[in-house]
């Protein structure tokens, strides 16, 4: 099994290597974006639960930013799958199911934390220094453990690359701007909170900011994230074999 | 060794492959011939572990495909009809991966990489992305991909598919050597030619069902030596003559225009399955 996971892994990281300058700067618009727009020029004088908004805004844009780079590895199946064919080499070759997914689930969560260490960076110029703790860097694997998984489990489901794209469209970006991260979710009413409480965004921002800003870890928040990963990578070996007509 | 026991598959309604039963040896070049849809790259997809059978049996020497997979993947190299080359990484990774793949140890795949990429004529390309390198190159760097992990059986799925002749006929003489040195090739190709030219059997696939399965030469022969393709406007009709003797004594009766040459396996194909093979 450890063969044909290290195997798919060394795979993504060559091609994550060849790509790495056009990923940085690919990886680092959209949180300058937010930290100019969000945190410096609207947010510099609120404060929120007590700290400034920017310190409140960069826990809420990693937990963003791991999900949306742990999902993209759904693209990068996508196009292995349905245009260079590669995934064809991959289900010829003797390897289980779990080999494939693991090492996929695995490029997933490196790219998430390769977008985590340059949202720090920038947090960093514009003066937002986090506690990097124990539980932050857990909530960051679990939420990029969740996002991977199901990247994995949906692009061996989808049709089309165009399917993906709904996908995203209708389930990760709406997730991304309301699952605790721009502003807390208990500012909604009721139903709403009950509502962003099934997302596991939600629990990862809660659990990252919590730890970040240094406050007593949210447990049941890394308890949901760790059963919806389960869940996810689960259905994720499933599906592989969905992908065999 | 390829064994195929009645095997079948459909989708939904539709019969894929009807009860086809094959037996290739050992060190045999064989060809599975026929048109587009006849199920060739099925028969190929199943043989590999890609697509599931809906019934039947497929052993590579003596693995099951479907009970004992990963030991019956293992014995196999695939190059399938479509480029599937990782286009950003380059050719010695391409391999490397592979190797990877097949649990073959760094030591291992750095010297068979090397010397794989010295038997296909492809060393000055080691460090080039696949990217780069021409439809022709592609198609030697899949090859050499294929073999990476010294399989006994190698599949070739219409491997000399668009490219020029000149390229195919290098390719041909590379699945010639490879054979040569021991492998079990199984080729699907819709290039008569090309079957005529590489294999020591042929099978002709139609709509699913083999229609007939021999060598090259006793396909030929139960068609005769000589043919006359004669034509009559858009028509052309071919009869076919044991010798030279008769086929000229026909064509002296002949008033329209027409061509004397000898029979070709296309022949045997045209006249079994009563297609054109496109």
């Amino acid at each position: 099994m450890i063969h044909g996971c290290l195997a798919i892994y060394y795979r993504e990281l060559m091609i994550m290597k060849r790509r790495l300058p056009k990923m940085i700067a690919t990886m680092s618009v959209s949180p300058l974006l937010y930290l100019i727009a969000f945190g410096y020029a609207m947010g510099s004088k609120i404060n929120v639960d007590g700290c400034s908004y920017l310190e409140f805004l960069l826990p809420g844009l990693i937990a963003m930013s791991s999900m949306t780079q742990a999902f993209s590895i759904a693209s990068e199946i996508n196009i292995a799958r349905f245009y260079w064919h590669i995934f064809e080499e991959f289900q010829a070759a003797p390897i289980s199911n779990i080999s494939y997914v693991t090492g996929e689930v695995l490029a997933g969560m490196t790219r998430a934390f390769v977008s985590i260490f340059i949202i720090l960076i920038l947090g960093y110029f514009f003066g937002v220094v986090l506690s990097c703790n124990f539980f932050f860097w857990l909530a960051i694997i679990l939420n990029s453990f969740v996002f991977a998984s199901l990247a994995v489990g949906m692009a061996m489901l989808v049709k089309s690359h165009a399917d993906q794209s709904m996908f995203s469209s209708f389930v990760i970006t709406p997730m991304a701007f309301l699952g605790g991260t721009l502003f807390p979710v208990d500012r909604l009413p009721i139903w709403a909170q009950k509502i962003l409480f099934l997302l596991p965004l939600t629990h990862a921002s809660k659990a990252i900011r919590s730890a970040s800003l240094g406050n007593s870890p949210e447990y049941s928040s890394y308890i949901i994230l760790f059963l919806t990963g389960a869940l996810f990578i689960s259905i994720s070996f499933l599906c592989v074999n969905k992908a065999r007509d | 060794m390829i064994i195929l026991k009645n095997l079948n598959k459909h989708y939904k309604s539709v019969k894929a492959l009807k009860n086809i039963n094959l037996h290739v040896i050992r060190g045999e070049l064989f060809a599975y011939l026929g048109p587009n849809g006849a199920g060739k790259t099925t028969t190929i997809r199943i043989m590999t572990g890609l697509t599931k059978l809906s019934s039947g049996k497929v052993l590579l020497n003596r693995f099951d495909i479907e009970q004992d997979q990963v030991a019956a993947k293992k014995e196999s190299g695939l190059v399938p009809q479509s480029i599937n080359l990782d286009q950003e990484l380059t050719v010695a990774e391409n391999l490397d991966i592979h190797g990877m793949l097949y649990q073959m140890p760094l030591k291992a795949r750095k010297f068979k990489t090397d010397e794989l990429l010295k038997y296909m004529d492809l060393y000055d390309r080691k460090t080039t992305l696949v990217k780069q390198l021409s439809g022709g190159l592609k198609r030697r760097v899949m090859i050499a991909r294929a073999l990476m992990h010294s399989p006994e059986i190698l599949f070739l799925d219409e491997p000399t598919v668009g490219l020029d002749a000149n390229i195919r006929r290098r390719i041909w003489a590379i699945i010639k050597k490879i054979q040569q040195d021991g492998s079990t090739i199984f080729l699907t190709t819709h290039y008569i030619e090309e079957a005529e030219f590489l294999a020591q059997r042929v099978a002709f696939l139609n709509d699913g069902e083999i229609v007939a399965l021999d060598t090259p030469k006793n396909l030929m022969e139960k068609m005769g030596t000589w043919a006359i393709d004669m034509f009559e406007g858009s028509r052309m009709e071919t009869t076919y003559f044991q010798t030279r003797e008769a086929a000229k004594k026909f064509m002296a009766n002949q008033k329209q225009s027409f061509t004397l040459r000898r029979v070709n396996l296309e022949d045997a194909f045209l006249t079994l399955t009563g297609k054109k093979v496109i």
